[in-house]
């Protein structure tokens, strides 16, 4: 199908798009890469009245490191995401997720940006973003305030990003040299979207983990930090223990069912990845046991 | 402001200036407005394909962009990459081991194998797979598509006599 008509209007600059934004906010939409908004209004799944393009805002676009952080401008393209060498040296986990987002022709179009705002439980960024302890800086017309990721992401293609506000950046803290980094997800095809994945970012020290981050997506309505992570931090890991935390796990996520997997299956699938996660992220393969 | 929008562009080389509006996709303004018709509209939301085509040297999908963002592009579309000859040890590949059936996926996995053989020499199979992923072929199972890339691959290492 086609997208219904709908007015138009480019904005020249951050100014011009949150002026824009004040003014049409409940009605307009923001688009940048459209990789995600195009296949809903040719879909009519939305319908919106009016489109505000960011798309050609120079000063949204790139990468830098600052101090102890990256930079990561909110219009930079998953294809730069996963050619920049900053990204390979200081967040490698977001550089090993982005190759799986969408296909090459999507990924020279979609903006990591509109990856978060837009929200999709499935999607790959938002659940790095929590792994990452990444924070969103957002700008309206009243100034600018920075949201950390694990406050950011509210529901089924929500968040707390006000109607007048725009997502500019992301601040991604450098990861520390002894930290490791595992992703896995289950789609059909590469590139799909998943039916089951986790992002996971851990400090390992003598072959203990001294921090753990694991954040699922395609499980439940938002990108979650498991909790029962904390587990198995400061403690000797032995299998009883992993175990014991995948069933805490079990108790904590809300897997949804739709036509891609049951929620039988995704719960399954969130203990494979816990296991395989600890096991490589320790580099103890016993550890994947039978669920490898 | 729903009313048509001038834009300017360079499609296969040629500038076009038109008046279009913001609604209409890349796609079916290159079909509707230039009669381009080699790029083809499948799904119309990201998932087949068929619609690839090349803007700023990069392939995307023309069904998910706004002929008003292709303000000031550089398009390049299965007419001119065919004109040029730039594919045409591709298109002899898929003629020559059946890798189309039916034709309508073509267009698109012509744009996305040269991509792919512009940004490396020797892609592996898997990785020939990988970079096709976006693109369906409902006749041919695949196998002949990557067999035609893999061969114009080796052909294109070997120095011309």
């Amino acid at each position: 199908m086609k997208a219904s008509a709908f007015a138009y209007a480019r904005a020249t600059s951050v100014e011009d798009a949150l002026r824009l934004l004040s003014e049409h906010g409940e009605a307009a939409k923001l688009l940048s890469g459209g990789q995600s908004l195009m296949p809903a209004m040719n879909l009519r799944l939305i319908s919106p009245n009016f489109i505000i393009d960011v798309g050609d805002l120079p000063e949204l676009r790139g990468i830098a490191v600052r101090g102890d952080v990256l930079h990561i401008g909110a219009l930079t393209r998953h294809v730069e995401l996963l050619r920049s060498p900053e990204i390979a040296a200081h967040a490698p986990l977001l550089a090993e997720a982005v190759a799986q987002v969408g296909h090459p022709a999507i990924r020279n179009r979609g903006t990591i940006g509109g990856s978060l705002a837009h929200a999709d439980p499935a999607a790959e960024l938002p659940a790095c973003m929590l792994a990452l302890e990444a924070s969103m800086l957002v700008r309206s017309k009243h100034g600018e305030r920075r949201i950390a990721a694990s406050d950011f992401f509210v529901g089924i293609f929500q968040t707390v990003l006000a109607a007048d506000e725009l997502l500019v950046g992301i601040e991604v803290p450098i990861v520390r040299k002894e930290s490791a980094h595992f992703f896995h997800e289950f789609a059909r095809r590469h590139g799909d979207y998943a039916f089951a994945g986790l992002a996971a970012q851990a400090v390992v020290d003598g072959g203990v983990f001294t921090g753990l981050r694991l954040a699922y997506f395609a499980i439940g309505d938002r990108p979650t930090l498991a909790k029962a992570a904390s587990r198995l931090v400061n403690v000797a890991v032995a299998p009883a223990l992993v175990a014991e935390a995948s069933t805490a796990l079990a108790n904590e996520l809300k897997p949804h069912e739709d036509q891609q997997a049951s929620a039988v299956m995704r719960l399954h699938l969130a203990k494979v990845l816990f296991a395989r996660a600890v096991a490589a992220l320790l580099r103890r393969p016993e550890l994947a046991g039978d669920l490898q | 402001m729903t009313a048509p929008m001038p834009i300017s562009l360079h499609v296969n080389g040629e500038k076009v200036d038109a008046h279009v509006l913001p609604r209409l996709n890349l796609a079916d303004f290159l079909r509707e407005h230039l009669q381009l018709t080699g790029t083809h509209v499948g799904c119309e939301h990201g998932v087949c394909g068929a619609c690839t085509v090349r803007v700023n040297d990069e392939i995307i999908r023309a069904c998910l962009m706004l002929a008003v963002q292709a303000h000031g592009a550089a398009v390049q579309t299965i007419e001119g990459l065919s004109d040029s000859g730039e594919v045409s040890d591709l298109q002899a590949a898929f003629r020559d081991r059946n890798a189309l059936q039916c034709g309508y996926c073509t267009p698109g996995m012509l744009m996305a194998a040269q991509d792919l053989l512009k940004q490396q020499s020797t892609p592996s199979r898997d990785k020939i797979r990988e970079h096709l992923s976006g693109n369906y072929c409902r006749c041919t199972g695949y196998h002949a598509i990557i067999d035609a890339i893999e061969a114009v691959a080796k052909a294109r290492r070997r120095p011309a006599p």
